[in-house]
C-alpha cells in the first residue's frame, strides 16, 4: 500500500544525517533515484553499462563484496582462504540463505554461475576471469574450492560477481538463450536485499525490500529508479523534491554543487557529499613521435601545466591532482613519486636542453627549422575535456608551443585515430576498476591496434612489475610492485597525469544512516532508514 | 478512380522494397557496429570471444546482401525479428510499447493545432494587415523560432518548481496505481499538459500560415466576388464558400502528416522523460540496433506511401475539378 504521507518534519527542518542521531530506525518509505536511460538487462554479466549494474546490484549478491573503504567484506561467503601460492581459493558459504523464490542457496549455484559464464554460448564480456579457473568443486553444499591454472590476482575480486540461480537458469544457459530468459527482463531472482517488483520500459524499475534477506530486512521498503534522460530535468526534479538523490553514482555537476544548490531550501532538504571518483583525465603524448619520445619534453609540459588551476577552472576545485593512474587515498596509491610543480622557467630550460631554444616571429619554439606545433585531439560530448584542452593550449602557448585542438565524434575518434595511433596528442580519461592491475594499459605487448596502450609506452622494468602484480594475490605483496610502478610512470611521465574528479552525490536529508567513504556511499544502502515521523511515502 | 488507386497500390510494393534496400545500405555505411558498441568501450577490457559470438548471433558475419535478403524474407512473414540490444526482445514488442504514448501526444497536438491554426489563419486572412493579423503573425513565429528544450525547461521551472502546480517529468505519479479512477486521469492529464503545450506552440506556425495563405488566395477569386455581388452575408461567403475551398490544400497537408504521427520528438521526450518512439529510434541509431531501425523504417515507409495515396485520392474526392478532369470529355 503506497500513499503519499504529509510532508512531516518540514517546519523544524529534518535532522542532520549523521551517524549516532537520536532518530530511531524504522521500516518504510520509498527511495526514488534517477537513471539516465533504460537498463539493458537484469543479468549483470550480460550487460556492460553502469545503469544496469547499478539496478542489479541490489538484487544479487556475490560471494564477497567491497565496502565504502574498498575492503573485501563477506556476502554469500562467510569466510575464505586464499592459498599462499595464489592459486587455490576456498569459500565457506553462509547457511540458511534463500533465493527470492524461497529455494535454498547452495554451492551448486556457485558452480553453476561459473559454468554459465564460461559456456561458449553465453554472450558475456566477463568471461576472462572465469576461464582462468582450472577446476571448481563443492565437497559439500556450503564449501567451494576454486583452483586457478596460474596465480591470479583478480581471483578474489572476480567472485564479487552476481551469483545466479542454478535451479532456474540451467536449461537457458545450455541452449544459449540466457538473454531471452525471464531472469533477464521480467523476473530476476537473486539473493540480494531487494527483490524485483516491476519494470516499465523507459519509465521506471521498482524494487521491493527482501524481508528474508540474510543480513536483515532493509529499512527502506521500496526503491524506484525513474528513467530521466536529461540531466537538466534531474536537477529540476531535485529542486522540486521529486527525487531523493541526483544519482548515487553520478551525482551533481561541479557547477550545480558549488553555485546552484547553496540556497536554504535546498540545504534543508538535501545533504551533499563528496568523494574522489575512480576516474582520471590525462594528456597522452604519442611516444612514437620523436619530439615526445624525449623525456625532457614531457617533463617540460608537465611543469608548464598548472594542475591546480586546471582543477579550479574545469572542476571548480572539486577534484584532486593526479600523479599517477591510481586514486589518491586508495590502498595502492603511492604518495612518494616525482611531482611536477608549475614552473615555467624550468619548463623552458628543459625544452632548451632538448634542443628547442630559438623562437620564430610568432613566438613559437623552433628546432631544425621546424616550429613546435602539434594537434591535440579529444572527443565530442564532454565539456570538461574540451575545457581541459583549451587550458592546455593556453599554457603551452606561453611556453612557445603551438597547439591546435580538434574535437571528434566518439566512434570515429576511437576507430580512426586512437586505435590506428594516428595522433600526436590527446586528452582522454580512464575509469579505473577496483583491482590495481593495469597490464592492458601499460604493458609493452599491448600496443597493437585493438589494445589499450595508446601512447605505446615501453619500459622493461614496468613490464615486469605489471606481470608480478598480476600474479601476487596479497595486498601486502602487490603494493610493493605497484608503488614502484607508480614511481616509474611518474618519472617517465608516460602520460601527463592531470586530475581525478570528485563524485558529488546528493541524498535527501530525511534519510539517515548514510556513511561516506573513499569508495562512495552505496555499500550500506540496506541500512539507510527514514524515521517514522519523516517518512514521505509510507509503504509496508 | 478505382483503377488509379489499384495501380498506385501495385506500384507501392516495389517502391517499398527499394526504400528498405537503400535504407539498409545507408545504415550499414555508418561506422561502428552494434557488437563493438556493446563490448568495445576502450575503458573496459572486452572479450574478443564475446564479440565474435554476438556477431554470429546477429548474423553480422554474413555478407550484406545475404543479411538484407534474410531480413526481407522475415518481414514478408511479418516477423520483425529481435532487437540487437542486450535485452533481445522482439522488435514488435519494443515498438508497440512506445507507440501508444507517442500517438496520443501527436494526435492531441494535431487536434489542438488544427483547432487553433484554422481559425487563426482564416481570421488573419480576412483581417489582413489588422492588429490581430500582426500580433498572431509575431506570436506564431516566436513559437516557431523558440527552441523546444529551452521553452520546456522554463515552463518546468515555473510551473513545476516555483509554483508547484504541475509535475515536471514522466507520465504518471509514483503512486498512480493507488489513485482513484478519476484522480488517475487527472494525474495523467497533468503530466501531459506541459509536453503538449511545448509541442503545440512550435507547430502552430506551419499550419496557420498555410491556412492564411490559402484563404488569401481564395478570397481574391472571382467566384467570391460574385457571391458577394449576389448579396450573401459576409459570414456566409467566408464560411460556406471561401473556407471550404481554402481547406483543400490543408486536407492534403494533414493526410501527408499522418506518417509523422508515429515519430516522436526526441528532444521533448528526453526532457520530459516520456518513453516514446523518438527516444527508441535515436537510441537504436546510436546503438546501431539495425532490426529496430529497419522495423520502424518499414512502418513509416508503408504509412507514408499509404498516406500519399490517401492524400491524392481525397483531393480528388473533395475537389470535383480534379475528379472530372480525369474523365474523357464526351
Amino acid at each position: 500500500m503506497l500513499a503519499l504521507a504529509g510532508c512531516a518534519g518540514e517546519p523544524d527542518g529534518p535532522r542532520e544525517a549523521v551517524a549516532g542521531t537520536p532518530a530511531r530506525p524504522a521500516h518504510g518509505d520509498v527511495f526514488v533515484e534517477p537513471i539516465l536511460g533504460n537498463i539493458s538487462g537484469l543479468i549483470p554479466q550480460l550487460t556492460t553499462d553502469i545503469i544496469s549494474s547499478q539496478v542489479s546490484s541490489l538484487i544479487y549478491n556475490g560471494l564477497i563484496g567491497l565496502d565504502n573503504h574498498s575492503q573485501f567484506v563477506p556476502e554469500l561467503a562467510e569466510s575464505w582462504d586464499f592459498g599462499a601460492d595464489c592459486r587455490s581459493l576456498t569459500f565457506r558459504l553462509r547457511k540458511n540463505v534463500r533465493w527470492h523464490d524461497g529455494h535454498p542457496f547452495t554451492a551448486a549455484d556457485v558452480l553453476f554461475t561459473h559454468a554459465a559464464l564460461v559456456h561458449p554460448k553465453t554472450p558475456t564480456a566477463r568471461r576472462d576471469d572465469f576461464v582462468a579457473v582450472e577446476s571448481i568443486e563443492a565437497p559439500d553444499p556450503h564449501t567451494v574450492h576454486v583452483r586457478y591454472s596460474k596465480p591470479y590476482a583478480r581471483a578474489l575480486m572476480s567472485w564479487g560477481t552476481a551469483i545466479l540461480p542454478a535451479h532456474l537458469l540451467r536449461p537457458w544457459v545450455e541452449q544459449g538463450k540466457l538473454r531471452e530468459s525471464p531472469q533477464n527482463w521480467t523476473q530476476p531472482i537473486g539473493t540480494g536485499p531487494y527483490t524485483f517488483e516491476a519494470i516499465k520500459s523507459g519509465e521506471k524499475v521498482a524494487l521491493k525490500a527482501n524481508r528474508d534477506y540474510f543480513d536483515g530486512r532493509p529499512y527502506l521498503s521500496r526503491v524506484v529508479y525513474r528513467v530521466i534522460p536529461s540531466q537538466a530535468t534531474v536537477f529540476l526534479e531535485l529542486k522540486a523534491r521529486g527525487l531523493d538523490s541526483a544519482g548515487l553514482i553520478r551525482g551533481l555537476t561541479a557547477l550545480q554543487y558549488t553555485r546552484q544548490t547553496e540556497y536554504p531550501a535546498f540545504r534543508k532538504a538535501y545533504a551533499k557529499y563528496r568523494y574522489p571518483a575512480s576516474q582520471y583525465t590525462y594528456l597522452g603524448l604519442n611516444l612514437k613521435d620523436p619530439r615526445f619520445a624525449d623525456r625532457r619534453v614531457r617533463h617540460a609540459f608537465a611543469h608548464a601545466i598548472n594542475k591546480q588551476e586546471l582543477i579550479d577552472g574545469v572542476l571548480l576545485g572539486l577534484g584532486r591532482e593526479a600523479t599517477g593512474p591510481y586514486k589518491p587515498g586508495s590502498w595502492v596509491h603511492s604518495p612518494n613519486v616525482a611531482t611536477f610543480p608549475y614552473d615555467l622557467a624550468k619548463a623552458r630550460a628543459l625544452l632548451a636542453e632538448a634542443g628547442w631554444k630559438q623562437k620564430n616571429e610568432e613566438g613559437l619554439l623552433v628546432k631544425d627549422g621546424k616550429p613546435f606545433t602539434f594537434e591535440l585531439l579529444t572527443n565530442q560530448g564532454n565539456e570538461e575535456r574540451k575545457k581541459v584542452a583549451e587550458i592546455l593550449q593556453a599554457s603551452l602557448r606561453e611556453l612557445g608551443v603551438g597547439v591546435e585542438i580538434r574535437v571528434l565524434e566518439w566512434a570515429s575518434f576511437i576507430k580512426e585515430y586512437v586505435k590506428k595511433r594516428r595522433f600526436e596528442a590527446l586528452v582522454l580519461g580512464w575509469a579505473i576498476g577496483e583491482d590495481p592491475d593495469q597490464y592492458a594499459i601499460w604493458h609493452s605487448s599491448k600496443t597493437g591496434p585493438d589494445d589499450l596502450n595508446h601512447v605505446s609506452f615501453q619500459n622493461p622494468e614496468a613490464d615486469e612489475l605489471l606481470e608480478r602484480g598480476r600474479m601476487a594475490c596479497r595486498r601486502e605483496d602487490r603494493v610493493k610492485y605497484y608503488h614502484r610502478l607508480q614511481e616509474i610512470l611518474a618519472a617517465e611521465q608516460a602520460y601527463v597525469f592531470l586530475f581525478f574528479r570528485d563524485a558529488l552525490p546528493v541524498v535527501a536529508r530525511r534519510i539517515h544512516g548514510v556513511q561516506i567513504g573513499p569508495n562512495g556511499l552505496t555499500y550500506d544502502f540496506p541500512r539507510w532508514y527514514v524515521p517514522r515521523g519523516e517518512q514521505r511515502y509510507t509503504a509496508d | 478512380m478505382l483503377l488509379y488507386a489499384l495501380r498506385r497500390l501495385l506500384l507501392a510494393l516495389p517502391l517499398l522494397i527499394g526504400i528498405t534496400f537503400v535504407s539498409f545500405l545507408v545504415i550499414h555505411l555508418a561506422p561502428g557496429d552494434p557488437v563493438e558498441l556493446q563490448t568495445g568501450d576502450p575503458s573496459i577490457e572486452s572479450s574478443a570471444q564475446a564479440q565474435k559470438m554476438l556477431r554470429e548471433l546477429y548474423g553480422l558475419d554474413q555478407p550484406l546482401h545475404t543479411q538484407y535478403w534474410n531480413w526481407l524474407t522475415r518481414i514478408a512473414r511479418l516477423d520483425f525479428g529481435r532487437s540487437f540490444a542486450p535485452d533481445g526482445r522482439p522488435v514488435i514488442q519494443k515498438i508497440s510499447e512506445r507507440l501508444p504514448v507517442t500517438l496520443l501526444l501527436n494526435v492531441i497536438e494535431l487536434l489542438i493545432i488544427i483547432a487553433l491554426a484554422v481559425p487563426i489563419g482564416v481570421l488573419s486572412a480576412t483581417r489582413q494587415h489588422s492588429l490581430f493579423d500582426k500580433i498572431t503573425t509575431i506570436f506564431v513565429f516566436v513559437g516557431f523560432a523558440t527552441p523546444d528544450f529551452w521553452l520546456a525547461l522554463l515552463l518546468m521551472m515555473l510551473f513545476g518548481v516555483q509554483l508547484g502546480w504541475l509535475p515536471i517529468s514522466g507520465l504518471r505519479s509514483l503512486n498512480w496505481e493507488y489513485l482513484s479512477f478519476w484522480k488517475q486521469h487527472v494525474d495523467f492529464i497533468a503530466h501531459l499538459l506541459l509536453p503538449v503545450v511545448v509541442a503545440t506552440f512550435g507547430g502552430l506556425a506551419g499550419l496557420s500560415r498555410y491556412m492564411r495563405q490559402s484563404m488569401l488566395e481564395v478570397v481574391r477569386q472571382d467566384y467570391i466576388q460574385s457571391a458577394r455581388a449576389k448579396g450573401l452575408a459576409e459570414a456566409v461567403v467566408i464560411r460556406k464558400h471561401a473556407l471550404r475551398n481554402a481547406l483543400l490544400p490543408i486536407v492534403t497537408i494533414l493526410a501527408l502528416s499522418l506518417p509523422g504521427l508515429i515519430g516522436g520528438s526526441v528532444i521533448v521526450e528526453s526532457i520530459f522523460a516520456i518513453p516514446g518512439m523518438g527516444q527508441l529510434m535515436v537510441q537504436a541509431v546510436f546503438a546501431r540496433d539495425y532490426p529496430v531501425i529497419m522495423g520502424n523504417l518499414v512502418i513509416v515507409a508503408t504509412l507514408t506511401l499509404l498516406a500519399n495515396l490517401v492524400a491524392d485520392l481525397s483531393y480528388g474526392l473533395v475537389d470535383p475539378r480534379i475528379r472530372l478532369a480525369g474523365r474523357r470529355s464526351r
